[in-house]
C-alpha cells in the first residue's frame, strides 16, 4: 500500500516501539504532527521550547536505555534543539532526532525557517540525514536507530523536508539493516584479556576506573561481580554513578576535579589500572603529563578505539562492548588458578584507609544556615536512596554526585560533558515518562533552574510529581567558587539580582511550592514533599549558604593529587 | 612527520564536509585533500596529506575511523607508495626566455598545453618535492599562476585498498 512520508515516519517509529516522543510542532511538520494525532499509539509530550524536547528524550533513553526520540521544525526549531542534542552527543546517548525541513525546492533558497540542519549539527551528532526522496525513508530512519544505539552510542539526526512528508510510497520497514562502512566491534579479543586478567594478578596496588560505558551496555551486575570477585577498590567518573554500588565498602566514591581524596590519590598511586568505559577526560585525570609521572600499567576496555591512548598511553587497549568484554573476563577469571596478592592487596587497603581517614566530604551544618551538602544528604535518606536525581550544572550537580550515594544504574541523570545548564528539569520530565513509578527529583541551583524554567508548564499538563530541589545561594555558585580562588574575589556577573519569588512562581503554574531557609526545616519539609505531595511538583526552594565551596578540588591544569581541602582538613 | 592518508567513503553529499570538519574541529592539520569517485560510482577515494606526531596521525586515522561513511583508512606512508600531484604552471613566455622555458619543462617532463604569444601552460606530474622543484628552478617572476592538484597516491604492489 502507498503511504505518505508523514505516515512512514510514524509507522517506523511504531515498528521501532517508540512509545513516547518530546516535541514541538511548526509549519515544516504540519504533515508530520497531522499522522501524530490520528493514531493512538505513539504519545506525544509538548514540551515548551524545543531544547527541553532533546534534553527530555536524553533522559528517556539514560533512565531507561530505551531509544529516545524528538521531534522539532526546521529553522528555529533545530537550532533551539542543538544544546540538548551536543548534551547527548558528548555523553554517548542513544537518540533519534527526526527535524523538518523546508520542502526540497525551496533548499538553499533561504526560505522561511531554513537553516543547513545537516550543516549546523554534523558536528555533534553520531551521524545525520537529510532525506530527499521518500523512498528513501524507511531505511533512513531504521539506520537511524540502529546507528544510535549500536557501537558508542550518540544521536543520530534525520532532517526531512516538507514535501516529502506528502509524497507518497510503497512503505516496508526493514527487518536487518547491513552498512559496509559501519562495523562496530563488539567481542574484546580474548589475547588480550587475558593479558589483562595477568597483570591484574601480579598487581599490588589495583584500581578499577569505570566510566559511562558501564551504564550504557547495562554492564553494572557484571561490574559488580568482577570487582568483588577481585576485592580491589573502584573509583567512578561522573557518568559512571550508579554502575556500582554506592554504599559498598570497595566503592572509593567519585574521582576527579571534585573527587574524593581516597579516590584520586588510589587513582594517581596505583600500579595497574582496569579502566572500564572511561575515557580519561580533564575534568577526571587533571594534567596527564603530571598523571604520566607515576609509572602504572594502564588496561583500557572501550567500544570506541578512538578513546584509546587519547590522553592517557594504554598498555592493554581491549576494543569492544563493556559487557561483552566483562562476560568474557569473568569467564577467564574462573578457570585461572593465579589469585590476586592477597597480602599487596591488604597493604594496599590500608594506605587507601588511611586517606579515607581524611574524611574529605566533612562539613559543617550550623544551626542558621543551610549547608547544600546537608540538603542532598537528606534527600538522600529521605528517598532512601531510591530516587532518580537529575541535576544541571554547577556546585549543587558536584554535591548531588558526592552525598548522594547511588547502588543501581540509571538513576544518576546529569550532563557530564557538555555541562548543560537547563538540563535538569525536562531531563525529570523523560526520566518520568521512561520510568512512571519512579520517585524523581531534580537537584538545581537558582541560576539552572532559570534555563528552561518554562517546563513547568509542561510538567502541569502532564501532572509529573517531579520534586524540585532548588539550592539558591543567590550565585552562580561554581563559577564564585572559581572568582573566589583564581579572580581574587572579583565576583564578575555571578550575583543573581531579582530573583523571583519561586514559591509563587511555582504556584502560578499550578504546583506547590516551598520556601526552607532553617537548617532544622530541611528534613521535614523533604518528608512533607515526598509523602503528602507524593502526586504534586513541589518546588522546594532551599535558601542555602551563600559561601558554601565544593571540596576537595583539583585545579584546572592541575595532578589529580595536587588537591585543595577544606580548609579544617 | 608528514603522512599520506587514503580514505574510501560512501559517495554522499556532504561526505566531504564530515572529513573536512572533523580536521578543523579538532585543530588536525591537512597539508592537501583530494577527492574523486572510484570505478565504483558509489564511493570516493580521498588523499589527505597531514603533519602530526605519532600520536596525533593515529588519533586522525581512528577518527576518520569513527565517520559513518568512511569505509576504510590506510596510511599509505606506512609502506611502500606512489605518490602524484599534477600542477598546471602559467607562465610568460617571450623573448629569449620563450626557448628557456620549453627547455627547463623538457627537463622535468612536463608538457607545454597551451601556448599563445607571451604564454605557456606547462603540465607537470611528479612528487611533491619535484613539482617544488620545477617551480625554483624557473624564475619566479616568470610564473603568472599555479594551480595544483594536492597529492593522490597509492600502495605499491598487493598493499590494495577496496570495499
Amino acid at each position: 500500500m502507498q503511504l505518505t512520508g508523514a505516515e512512514i515516519v510514524i509507522r517506523c517509529l511504531q515498528e521501532e516501539k517508540v512509545e513516547h516522543v518530546f516535541g514541538y510542532p511548526g509549519g515544516s511538520v504540519l504533515f508530520l504532527y497531522d499522522e501524530l494525532f490520528k493514531q493512538n499509539q505513539i504519545k506525544h509530550i509538548l514540551v515548551r521550547h524545543e531544547q527541553s524536547a532533546a534534553h527530555a528524550a536524553d533522559a528517556y533513553s539514560r533512565s531507561s536505555n530505551k531509544t529516545g526520540v524528538c521531534l522539532v521544525t526546521s529553522g528555529p526549531g533545530v537550532t533551539n534543539a542543538v544544546t540538548g542534542i551536543a548534551t547527548a552527543y558528548m555523553d554517548s546517548i542513544p537518540m533519534v532526532v527526526i527535524t523538518g525541513q523546508v520542502s526540497t525546492a525551496y533548499i538553499g533558497q533561504d526560505a522561511f525557517q531554513e537553516a543547513d540542519t545537516v550543516g549546523i549539527t554534523r558536528p555533534c551528532v553520531k551521524h545525520n540525514f537529510l532525506v530527499k526522496d521518500v523512498k528513501d525513508l524507511a531505511v533512513t530512519i531504521k539506520k537511524a536507530f540502529y546507528l544510535a544505539r549500536s557501537g558508542r552510542p550518540g544521536p543520530v539526526l534525520v532532517d526531512i523536508p516538507k514535501d516529502v512528508t506528502a509524497q507518497k510510497c510503497e512503505f516496508e520497514y526493514p527487518k536487518t539493516i547491513a552498512m559496509r562502512s559501519y562495523n562496530p566491534v563488539v567481542k574484546g579479543h580474548s589475547g588480550q584479556i587475558k593479558k589483562a586478567l595477568q597483570l591484574l594478578m601480579e598487581a599490588k596496588r589495583p584500581i578499577i576506573y569505570a566510566g559511562g560505558g558501564v551504564i550504557l551496555s547495562d554492564s553494572a551486575a557484571k561490574l559488580t561481580k568482577l570487582t568483588k570477585l577481585l576485592g580491589f577498590p573502584i573509583t567512578q567518573t561522573l557518568m559512571g554513578l550508579g554502575g556500582y554500588p554506592g554504599t559498598d565498602r570497595q566503592f572509593l566514591g567519585m574521582l576527579g576535579m571534585h573527587g574524593t581524596y581516597e579516590a584520586n590519590m588510589a587513582m594517581q598511586h596505583a600500579d595497574v589500572l582496569l579502566a572500564v568505559g572511561a575515557r580519561f577526560d580533564d575534568r577526571v585525570i587533571g594534567d596527564p603529563n603530571h598523571f604520566a609521572q607515576v609509572a602504572r600499567k594502564v588496561i583500557h576496555i572501550d567500544i570506541d578505539p578512538s578513546s584509546i591512548s587519547k590522553r592517557v598511553r594504554v598498555d592493554v587497549p581491549i576494543v569492544g562492548n563493556v559487557s561483552e568484554v566483562l562476560d568474557e573476563m569473568l569467564k577467564q577469571l574462573e578457570s585461572m588458578t593465579a589469585k590476586p596478592d592477597a597480602k599487596a592487596l591488604a597493604e594496599w587497603w590500608q594506605e587507601i584507609e588511611t586517606w579515607r581517614g581524611r574524611n574529605c566530604l566533612k562539613y559543617k551544618q550550623t544551626k542558621n544556615v543551610i549547608a547544600p551538602q546537608f540538603v542532598v544528604q537528606k534527600l538522600y535518606e529521605v528517598t532512601g536512596g531510591d530516587a532518580i536525581i537529575t541535576t544541571d550544572v554547577g556546585q549543587h550537580q558536584m554535591f548531588g554526585a558526592q552525598f548522594y550515594k547511588f547502588d543501581k544504574p540509571r538513576h544518576w541523570i546529569s550532563s557530564g560533558g557538555l555541562g548543560t545548564m537547563g538540563f535538569g528539569l525536562p531531563a525529570a520530565m523523560g526520566s518520568r515518562f521512561a520510568n512512571p513509578k519512579a520517585t524523581v527529583a531534580c537537584i538545581t541551583g537558582e541560576g539552572s533552574i532559570q534555563m528552561n524554567i518554562q517546563e513547568l508548564s509542561t510538567c502541569k499538563q502532564f501532572r509529573l510529581p517531579i520534586k524540585i530541589i532548588n539550592l539558591n545561594n543567590g550565585y552562580l555558585g561554581m563559577v564564585r567558587q572559581w572568582q573566589e580562588m583564581f579572580h581574587g574575589n572579583r565576583y564578575s556577573e555571578t550575583y543573581i539580582d531579582a530573583l523571583p519569588d519561586f514559591v509563587k512562581l511555582a504556584e502560578a503554574y499550578g504546583h506547590v511550592g516551598m520556601r526552607i531557609d532553617k537548617p532544622a526545616d530541611v528534613e521535614p519539609a523533604l518528608r512533607e514533599a515526598f509523602t503528602k505531595h507524593k502526586n504534586d511538583l513541589v518546588f522546594l526552594d532551599f535558601v542555602i549558604d551563600t559561601k558554601a565551596m565544593v571540596f576537595p578540588m583539583v585545579a584546572a591544569g592541575k595532578g589529580l593529587s595536587e588537591m585543595i581541602l577544606a580548609e579544617d582538613l | 612527520m608528514r603522512h599520506i592518508i587514503s580514505i574510501l567513503i560512501e559517495n554522499e553529499s556532504g561526505a566531504l564536509s564530515r572529513v573536512s570538519g572533523l580536521f578543523s574541529a579538532r585543530a588536525f592539520n591537512i597539508e592537501s585533500l583530494t577527492v574523486a569517485p572510484t570505478e565504483d560510482a558509489s564511493l570516493s577515494r580521498m588523499t589527505i596529506v597531514s603533519v602530526g606526531s605519532d600520536e596525533v596521525i593515529e588519533q586522525i586515522t581512528k577518527q576518520l575511523n569513527k565517520l559513518i561513511d568512511v569505509v576504510k583508512v590506510v596510511d599509505l606512508s606506512e609502506a611502500a607508495h606512489i605518490e602524484r600531484e599534477l600542477m598546471l604552471v602559467k607562465v610568460r613566455a617571450t623573448g629569449k626566455e620563450r626557448e628557456e622555458m620549453k627547455r627547463i619543462a623538457d627537463i622535468f617532463r612536463g608538457h607545454i598545453i597551451d601556448v599563445n604569444e607571451s604564454s605557456y601552460v606547462i603540465e607537470l606530474t611528479g612528487n611533491t618535492t619535484k613539482l617544488d622543484a620545477f617551480l625554483d628552478a624557473i624564475d619566479r617572476a616568470l610564473i603568472l599562476e599555479t594551480v595544483r592538484t594536492g597529492v593522490c597516491g597509492i600502495g605499491r604492489g598487493d598493499r590494495i585498498l577496496r570495499a
